[in-house]
């Protein structure tokens, strides 16, 4: 077996990409924005299946005639599927739904299935963005405080910084493409904290479990040989995971294409992630088995 | 690690088989009357309506607080304490006042305060006054006065809503508080929830008044059916609560839709005193602020019944009657979520995901047989048996499936051999050291047990705070997730280890590959 990679000296050229892309994606969630959609921005969707394949132009022009504000008309999938987003507005007209039904199916000279319409108010937007930021927040928290418990905190600190590396980037590439953030991708996003953190703490418990084992190797030679040791588990479950994520990608549909996408860069990145940033932080706060004893110490008085 | 008593076995596969048999009961398409539990299907894999409706209570302070204003002047008046400038806002009453000490002593008193009851369950006054400058105190619900308006609205509302739905007759919905002042109505089925929204957006009060031009009570200008404008007293003969029946019907001279109604006892008293006292005159019915029609009084009617006729559609007609016999809304309501999904998008959706579980699923079988040949084999059986009992024991708890739900489960289906994988690896390297494959495994077992219990856990936190704050959906995905990764410890440490158990102790003498 590929036994003994050396991980460590790839360290400094891994954490400088890894530095660059996260200060990339911060600079672009911040300037280009992410692309919320309805659930975040409120707003009407409307997805509709026509019995013969039209020109979306003529869905849009049917709609701008409507005087809606924003309207954005895009395939969907099969041919005749398009999805429908209508921004939200200030005066709520509680008939906007019916009106907009109706003069579809009398512009479109064709057979229309609205297939799923979605109205989300400006106050329940405005929540669920709250309570997803409250509960990413959350997540990241109580992630911290067991691995605080479970190890100590010079781990805990690297496992933070791993995941924040991993929900900003898998945010960042989100919003380079433009792709909708919706309550499923928030789902997703914390499904990522979960599995990058699973993969940290494989690595991490292998990394305490040899310090102790071996006292003399610097901690380097202790986190590359930990790595390998944990490698070929990384990798299996990585591969199983990404074969049920892709099956979902191509297979579940069109309303699970954005979170296994999201999921699917989350693993890749989660994984990356646990072997070059985790464990380099480690190596940063000089982690031996003499820290280690030392924190016991105060624990057990 | 590898030595089970035969209790210990028996009781692995006696939950093992519990479980997963619940899993069973999901391919009875007849009602089974002993065991009648099922995994429901969510809204977007079966299709229908999800409404979440809000009350405003706004209205209902103002009218409450204004109903405050006869008795509070009674209070001063009785006690000789002099006011001036009394006004009446929106959600307060301003005065001024003179004697303020002994108004706070009338006004905080627990006993027989008809101006300012005490409520005893939030251990507060009804009201709260405050000063401002000089003698001048405004009075205002205090907190928990609010609350107890806001939730009487919302359980009156709840009510109504339910009779609505009901009235029209869709299958098996779901109405429930949601916080303080919303409702989430559920309607499996249901294609277009527009004439429910409608019914829902009407507050249907309504009132019998009579046209006149001099009212000492004074007069609302509103407008008739037909246009003309008509001056409506502001005083109420009788309204919609003395209705104790409403139908639709057809009047037989014109052949034109009406809503016939009855009424309480009490009701018939009034309103056959009002109609006596007033042959000749017109009276309108209003509803919702606006007048149905206005006709003429031609005789007293005493008996109670009565006809609404007003231009109606049959439509109309029937939905006034649904309307007036549910009752009136205590506040109007806003349809401040809406989500539809069509029955055959559900079904879609169902396809494609039980397309892409059967896909996800073979392709993690053939890797992990091809990764550990005969232990892949004992990984595969515990992932089947891991599917068996997640699903065993969604439908112990009923859980509602969601599109998300099922991508939970792929997601478990990938993650869950990740238990087996990190023994596994683990026993691979004891066995370079050990020679004897019991000690490797045994080894393996018990050092890959903290690791495989810390990978979990952080999973399942992130499940568990994704069940708390999602919402709809999400929480479905939440559910398969979090329970998925209880049931694959449960597979993993007992099932997978007893099988592999079998195969090492059987197979001790001979070289076992892993």
């Amino acid at each position: 077996m590929m036994k003994n990679i050396n991980f460590v000296s790839q360290f400094k050229k891994a954490n400088i990409s890894s530095v660059i892309i996260f200060i990339l994606s911060i600079f672009f969630i911040a300037f280009k924005g992410l692309n919320y959609g309805i659930d975040f921005k409120g707003g009407t969707l409307i997805e509709l299946r026509t019995e013969s394949p039209i020109n979306s132009s003529l869905i849009r022009d049917t709609l701008n005639s409507m005087d809606l504000g924003d309207v954005n008309v895009k395939k969907f999938g099969k041919d005749g599927d398009y999805l429908i987003k209508v921004e939200q507005r200030e005066n709520n007209n509680s008939n906007l739904i019916p009106e907009i039904k109706q003069t579809l199916s009398d512009n479109l000279n064709t057979e229309v299935d609205f297939r799923r319409v979605e109205n989300v108010g400006p106050k329940v937007s405005s929540e669920l963005l709250e309570s997803s930021i409250i509960a990413i927040s959350l997540a990241l928290a109580a992630m911290l405080f067991y691995i605080w418990v479970r190890f100590e905190w010079q781990f805990s600190v690297g496992s933070i910084i791993a995941l924040f590396h991993d929900v900003v980037i898998t945010l960042g590439i989100f919003s380079v493409l433009s792709l909708e953030i919706n309550l499923s991708i928030i789902a997703a996003v914390l499904t990522i904290v979960g599995y990058s953190m699973n993969d940290t703490v494989v690595i991490y418990d292998r990394i305490r479990e040899n310090l102790f084992k071996y006292t003399k190797i610097s901690i380097s030679d202790v986190a590359n040989l930990s790595i390998n040791e944990t490698l070929a588990r990384t990798i299996i479950t990585s591969v199983t995971t990404l074969l049920a994520l892709v099956s979902i990608y191509i297979l579940g549909g069109e309303i699970l294409r954005g979170f296994s996408f999201a999921m699917i860069l989350g693993v890749i990145i989660g994984t990356y992630s646990s072997i070059f940033v985790a464990s380099p932080i480690l190596k940063f706060f000089k982690v031996s088995y003499k820290t280690l004893e030392k924190e016991e110490e105060k624990i057990v008085p | 690690m590898l030595n089970f008593s035969k209790i210990n076995i028996f009781f692995i596969y006696l939950i093992f088989f519990l479980i997963s048999i619940f899993s069973i009961l999901n391919l009875q398409f007849h009602d089974n009357k002993i065991l009648d539990k099922k995994v429901n299907l969510g809204l977007d894999l079966q299709g229908g309506s999800y409404l979440l409706l809000e009350i405003n209570s706004d209205s209902l302070v103002e009218e409450k607080i204004q109903s405050k204003v006869i008795p509070l002047k009674k209070l001063l008046k009785d006690n000789n304490l002099e006011y001036r400038n009394f006004k009446i806002n929106n959600n307060s009453l301003v005065f001024s006042l003179k004697d303020l000490d002994k108004f706070e002593l009338l006004f905080y008193s627990k006993k027989e305060n008809l101006v300012n009851p005490y409520i005893d369950n939030y251990r507060s006054f009804e009201l709260d006054y405050k000063k401002l400058d000089e003698n001048y105190i405004e009075v205002m619900f205090s907190k928990f006065g609010l609350l107890t308006i806001n939730n009487s609205a919302l359980r009156q509302s709840i009510e109504i809503v339910r009779r609505r739905i009901d009235d029209v007759g869709t299958k098996e919905p779901t109405i429930l508080q949601r916080g303080e002042k919303r409702i989430l109505v559920e309607l499996p089925g249901l294609k277009d929830p527009e004439r429910i929204k409608k019914l829902l957006g009407k507050t249907a009060q309504l009132n019998f008044r009579l046209v006149s031009d001099n009212s000492e009570f004074g007069v609302d200008k509103l407008i008739s059916e037909n246009g003309e404008t008509l001056e409506i007293s502001k005083r109420i003969v009788m309204s919609g609560e003395n209705l104790i029946d409403a139908q639709p019907s057809i009047q037989n001279q014109k052949n034109e839709p009406t809503v016939s109604f009855t009424l309480d006892r009490l009701g018939a008293q009034k309103f056959g005193r009002a109609t006596s006292d007033n042959v000749g005159k017109r009276l309108a019915i209003v509803l919702d602020g606006k007048i149905i029609s206005a006709p003429n009084i031609n005789e007293p009617i005493t008996s109670g019944k009565g006809m609404i006729s007003g231009n109606f559609s049959f439509q109309e007609a029937t939905d006034l009657a649904l309307l007036l016999r549910s009752g009136a809304l205590p506040t109007p309501l806003e349809v401040v979520e809406e989500r539809t999904v069509g029955p055959d998008l559900g079904e879609d959706s169902i396809k494609s995901g039980i397309t892409s579980l059967a896909v996800g699923f073979v392709l993690v079988i053939l890797f992990m047989f091809y990764k550990y040949k005969i232990f892949g084999l004992v990984a595969n059986t515990a992932l089947i048996a891991n599917l068996l009992m997640l699903i065993g024991v969604l439908t112990i708890l009923e859980a509602t499936l969601t599109l998300p739900g099922i991508a939970g489960i792929i997601l478990t289906v990938g993650m869950a051999v990740d238990a087996n994988v990190l023994i596994y690896e683990r026993i691979r390297e004891e066995l370079k050291t050990e020679k004897s494959i019991i000690h490797a495994f045994d080894a393996g077992y018990s050092k890959a047990k903290i690791t495989v219990l810390d990978a979990n856990i952080t999973t399942l936190i992130a499940a568990v705070i994704l069940f708390a704050f999602g919402s709809g959906p999400v929480k479905g995905f939440a559910i398969t997730l979090g329970i998925g990764i209880i049931t694959t410890l449960f597979t993993a440490y007992f099932l997978a280890r007893h099988l592999t158990s079998i195969i090492v102790l059987r197979n001790n003498h001979k070289d076992l590959k892993i």
